[in-house]
């Protein structure tokens, strides 16, 4: 039996600073997890990947990775620890990555877990 | 140490010049990241999970003062105020923007640095014993041979594209510290029954997926025969290694699938074909190329010292935590009067192998004031000082106190390798440092360490086996098992002379479960052992496997491995 869908979005790296970006819905690349566009069907996931390509001088190596929605239309978390590594930074080092920027705990480190 | 001369600067500084136009055709959309990505790797720059990463050679592991305060610049600079020293005895900056790194490339050139043939398909840095030079134990100097590869292996045309990276340590001490038999070539430095200087040399040897132990192909080499055997053995892989399926293309396999025997014709034919060539092989170096090189490593001006020094012995007495650090992190030097000193960059908590910028200028000056200008790095992820004074040892120590460095704890249970993991790798499974830093914290009672003696550990988050896991005592390898993180313990890997891959000893642990494991041998092993003489690699020899497998999973443990 096929896997259920999982909704998706893009991430990459972005080409001059390396810095972890997400695929925003105006289509232009943001540092905000929560602001990237989420594709609820394979469709959409492919129509993203497809916009991500014709922006191969911002970003290296789009790719689509599983999100988590907790609730219709609330911003996407990651499903696996090595996507939540990304978003927020080394968890050995909090003084690093975007976790560095964020106000909430960053010992939480993996609020994705289970969902 | 070795000094770039005229040609050695200009090769860097134009391939510096030549990676800066890259880097600004990628920028300008010239060159795609298809084009640009093996450029970029053949200058030592990653992609990782977070930011690029830059990979700085440092040959053979040798350092000067000068190049360890350029290194700490750009750490501060460009990077995030610290570096990560390597088990390929290497330096890796974890957060360079792509249009500082030629920036970079320039610094390092400055100080006849660079990070050429840190990645691809390529022979890289080539590794040595960290005590060269000044290893009681030593039979003769690696070093001078090490720079010999170094400028015949870098932008070799024949060898630029090879199946697969290849690797090159040596070590010049019976007492291998080189891991000699985990490379795709390894060079023992020996001498015949005539007194002669040569090399045992080793071939099929490497980790990853598939380890192996390297295999003798020559048993004695004559020291003026080894590039033209080298370059046989290279052109022989080059021509059959496979390049179809990249987890079979090491050397290793080509030796396990064609037979030592046949692996062997096939190089003394082409050593023999270069041999008999009019004038000689091409690539054998003459007489004066080889005692210029050697110029460079002569010994640095020892002075004439008793073996023992009253005011070493006067702090000894009065200092438990001094003589404590004597007593593991020092090794003993040929000269009489002076002690190698290894600097643990495993301070208990903390990621193996990083050091901040401020720790990295304090080490080059402890080796300016009181090392001879000479600092190593080990395959341990730990730094050296190898020439110090006993006399001098008490102030090394008192600054390193005062720095952070001074914890004493090689070659015990918290001195761990520790590839980076899932924290910064992009190819990591799993994470590694969080792991060792739990261990270490769990084991950090000095006396208690000391107690349970001698104990390699080193994790590798993936099967690439950065973190070495398959020679160490005990190896754990981080694994993903439907999303989540699982480590593997193997038992029984050996890295020196007696070289052994460990066995797996069954069903992985959640992260949360390894420190348990962990203590379930130590405890088995402190129950079992003769006495403190005998390690834990001798106990689990003389016992074999199966009593630490019972105590690692007993009380239905195993139930709770995944």
């Amino acid at each position: 039996m096929a896997k259920p869908f999982r909704p998706k979005i893009v991430s990459a790296n972005d080409l001059l600073s390396g810095d972890v970006v997400y695929l925003d819905r105006a289509g232009t690349w943001t540092r905000r997890l929560d602001a990237a566009a989420v594709a609820e069907t394979p469709g959409a996931a492919e129509d993203l990947l497809a916009v991500a390509a014709t922006q191969p001088d911002q970003v290296v190596g789009p790719y689509l990775a599983d999100v988590a929605r907790p609730h219709a239309g609330s911003p996407p978390l990651p499903t696996h620890l090595r996507e939540r590594i990304r978003d927020r930074g080394p968890s050995t080092r909090p003084d690093l990555g975007r976790q560095a920027d964020l106000a909430d705990d960053p010992g939480s480190l993996f609020a994705g877990d289970g969902i | 140490m070795y000094r770039y001369d005229e040609f050695d600067a200009d090769f860097v500084r134009d391939r510096v010049a030549r990676f800066r136009s890259q880097v600004d055709r990628r920028i300008s959309g010239a060159l795609t990241e298809d084009e640009f990505k093996p450029l970029r790797l053949q200058n030592g720059v990653y992609l990782q999970l977070h930011a690029y990463m830059l990979r700085v050679a440092v040959p053979y592991g040798t350092l000067n003062s000068a190049q360890m305060r350029q290194l700490a610049m750009i750490a501060e600079r460009w990077d995030k105020g610290y570096g990560h020293f390597t088990t390929r005895q290497n330096i890796q900056f974890n957060w360079p923007t792509l249009k500082d790194i030629p920036d970079i490339l320039d610094a390092l050139a400055d100080v006849g640095m660079h990070c050429i043939q840190t990645s691809g398909n390529c022979i890289r840095n080539i590794t040595a014993d960290h005590f060269a030079g000044a290893a009681d134990d030593e039979i003769d100097d690696p070093r001078p041979t090490a720079e010999l590869l170094r400028q015949w292996s870098t932008d070799h045309p024949e060898f630029a594209y090879l199946p697969r990276k290849f690797k090159i340590a040596i070590t010049g001490s019976p007492n291998d510290r080189a891991v000699t038999k985990a490379h795709d070539i390894g060079l023992r430095m020996v001498r015949n029954d005539a007194g002669e200087p040569g090399y045992e040399v080793i071939v099929g040897g490497g980790l990853g997926r598939t380890p192996m132990v390297g295999k003798v192909i020559r048993d004695f080499l004559p020291k003026g025969h080894l590039l033209p055997y080298v370059e046989a053995i290279l052109r022989v892989y080059n021509l059959l290694g496979r390049r179809d399926n990249k987890y079979k293309a090491r050397i290793k396999i080509l030796v396990h699938e064609a037979g030592l025997e046949d692996i062997r014709a096939q190089v003394e034919a082409d050593f023999a074909h270069q041999m008999a060539a009019e004038g000689g092989p091409m690539v054998a170096p003459d007489a004066d190329e080889v005692a210029r090189i050697a110029g460079y490593f002569t010994p640095p001006a020892w002075d004439d010292l008793p073996e023992e020094d009253a005011g070493y012995m006067a702090a000894r007495a009065a200092d438990p935590v001094f003589r404590a650090w004597t007593d593991v992190n020092l090794a003993a030097h040929r000269r009489p009067g002076y002690a190698i000193a290894t600097i643990s960059l495993k301070p208990i908590g903390a990621a193996p192998g990083d050091a901040s910028a401020e720790q990295m200028r304090v080490i080059a000056d402890l080796a300016e004031t009181y090392g001879h200008d000479e600092i190593r790095v080990s395959h341990e992820q730990n730094v050296v000082l190898p020439h110090v004074r006993k006399r001098d040892l008490p102030a090394v120590h008192r600054r390193l106190r005062e720095a952070g460095l001074a914890t004493a704890n090689v070659g015990l249970i918290s001195d761990i390798i520790a590839c980076p993991g899932m924290d910064y790798c992009a190819l990591a499974t799993a994470r590694s440092i969080p792991i060792a830093q739990d261990i270490a914290q769990h084991f950090s009672d000095p006396d208690y360490a000391r107690t349970i003696g001698e104990m390699k550990i080193k994790i590798s988050g993936c099967i690439n086996a950065c973190g070495h896991h398959h020679v160490a005592h005990i190896g754990i390898l981080g694994l993903d098992r439907a999303g989540r993180e699982n480590y593997q313990i193997t038992l029984g890997g050996d890295h020196t002379e007696t070289l052994a891959i460990g066995e797996r000893a069954g069903p992985g642990f959640d992260a949360d479960q390894v420190v348990p494991a962990i203590e379930r041998l130590v405890d088995a092993y402190l129950a079992l052992r003769d006495g403190p003489e005998e390690t834990f690699l001798m106990a689990l020899r003389r016992l074999g496997i199966a009593p630490f497998k019972v105590a690692l999973y007993k009380d239905g443990e195993h139930d709770r491995a995944a």
